[in-house]
């Protein structure tokens, strides 16, 4: 077991190490999220009492759209580096690569929202310190990775792979979407009747149900 | 006289027997009027499309297991059918809804679900076409038809509450089928029976065409 989270804890470093010195995922992600909210703001034009209702929407976009670069980022840059062979290679299982990465991407994509979530609150004149939203930000992020780090181990190896990826990954991720800005929209206003709550426990549910599919099906993504 | 042969004749007779059925036989809908009539095609349609998906995700889970290539070629195969068959159910629930509700689309959950369903055969399709050849592809278009499968129902729950929370939510007929008179339910079965026959005699034909063209690439390869 311990074992298991070194080699975790290996793999997070190494990536983290990568993005330190080659700066390719977060920072593209975070400009794009931010003009994504900024092309929202003019091509809507939102009003305070319309902006409860569209901002669970612009915010589950802008984190998706934004998003895919990093899910795409994650595998690519090991293919360009010729280093996913030797990921391959080592004596681990490939469970344990798909939590490695997993755990990557979505350590990118949470520091990513640190800075973007705010920064749209701040826009749009949003609660800034509301715990809740920080906790369905963090679940729908986990679904979106444990989706998107499948899907992106998968679209390195095929023809226009950056069209690919999001082809695949969007209809699949479209229950923890729905439940994350349900979750959202139920935080900002308190007229919805199927609450906070329930929505947060299907995102958990979607979360764990990908994690394990996603978990149990990567060692056949992954090339031999 | 071959096995096509007699599914061909087989199909133009039930489908012949169910035109006569729903334009001549079948009382109309006191509530849905003529309109109604279009059911006997959709739920049939949508049926197939859904069966054509669980072929998928059957071959696919046997494809991975066992590297069965009949496993393989019926699983893209019945891909590509079922493609067909969800594109025409959406097309047909678009009509009617614009016929019964006045409007082309209202998001209800089934509506929902097919869609996701069409956009995650037209993945499917795209992974076969742009992935890599051979058992690669196949194994990526596998792990695609087992995710997706277990995502449909998924979606459905998620676009129920969805759809649960805004007070617009319509109830389609699909939902009173208990209260169907028994010569609408013999009408709706024929369609049924007709269609699955239709989707078997498309899939022979194209399981025997992809099968052919195995067959030719495996002799150009012992050839070189």
């Amino acid at each position: 077991m311990t074992r298991f989270f070194g080699v975790i804890l290996a793999i997070l470093w190494k990536d983290f190490l990568v993005e330190c010195r080659s700066k390719e995922i977060v920072i593209p992600i975070l400009i794009l999220g931010l003009q994504i909210i900024v092309i929202f703001n003019f091509a809507i034009r939102p009003n305070p009492s319309l902006i409860q209702i569209l901002a669970p929407g612009m915010l589950w976009v802008s984190f998706s759209f934004a998003g895919i670069l990093g899910l795409g980022r994650i595998f690519e840059m090991e293919r360009e580096q010729g280093t996913m062979e030797g990921l391959i290679l080592t004596p681990i299982s490939k469970d344990t690569i798909y939590i490695g990465k997993l755990l990557s991407v979505f350590f990118f994509m949470t520091f990513v929202e640190i800075f973007l979530l705010p920064t749209f609150c701040l826009l749009f004149n949003l609660p800034l310190f509301e715990p809740r939203l920080w906790l369905v930000c963090l679940l729908g992020t986990f679904g979106f990775c444990t989706v998107g780090t499948t899907f992106s181990a998968m679209a390195i190896n095929t023809k226009a792979k950056e069209l690919t990826l999001p082809i695949l990954f969007f209809p699949i991720v479209v229950p923890v979407i729905i439940a994350a800005s349900e979750a959202t929209g139920a935080i900002l206003s308190d007229n919805i009747t199927f609450g906070f709550a329930q929505w947060l426990l299907l995102l958990l549910a979607f979360d764990l149900m990908f994690l394990v599919l996603c978990a149990m099906t990567f060692k056949f993504i992954i090339n031999e | 006289m071959t096995a096509n042969n007699i599914l061909m004749i087989l199909n133009i007779g039930f489908f012949l027997s169910l035109m006569g059925l729903v334009f001549l036989w079948v009382p109309t809908d006191a509530v849905l009027g003529i309109s109604q009539r279009i059911f006997y095609y959709h739920v049939p349609l949508a049926w197939v499309g859904f069966l054509a998906f669980s072929i998928v995700f059957v071959c696919s889970c046997a494809y991975l297991a066992k590297r069965s290539k009949t496993a393989n070629i019926l699983a893209y195969s019945a891909a590509e059918t079922g493609i067909l068959f969800i594109s025409l159910a959406l097309l047909t629930g678009v009509i009617w809804s614009k016929a019964v509700w006045g409007v082309w689309w209202t998001w209800a959950p089934q509506q929902t679900t097919t869609l996701i369903l069409w956009l995650i055969y037209v993945a499917y399709m795209m992974i076969r076409a742009y992935g890599p050849s051979g058992i690669q592809g196949s194994k990526y278009a596998a792990v695609l038809g087992i995710i997706g499968f277990f995502d449909v129902p998924i979606v459905y729950m998620a676009g129920k509450w969805w759809r649960d929370i805004h007070p617009e939510a319509v109830i389609g007929p699909l939902a009173e089928d208990g209260s169907l008179e028994s010569s609408m339910r013999v009408t709706l079965l024929l369609g049924v029976v007709a269609f699955t026959l239709l989707f078997g005699y498309l899939l022979r034909i194209r399981y025997t065409q992809h099968h052919h063209q195995e067959l030719i690439l495996e002799l150009g390869r012992d050839y070189e």
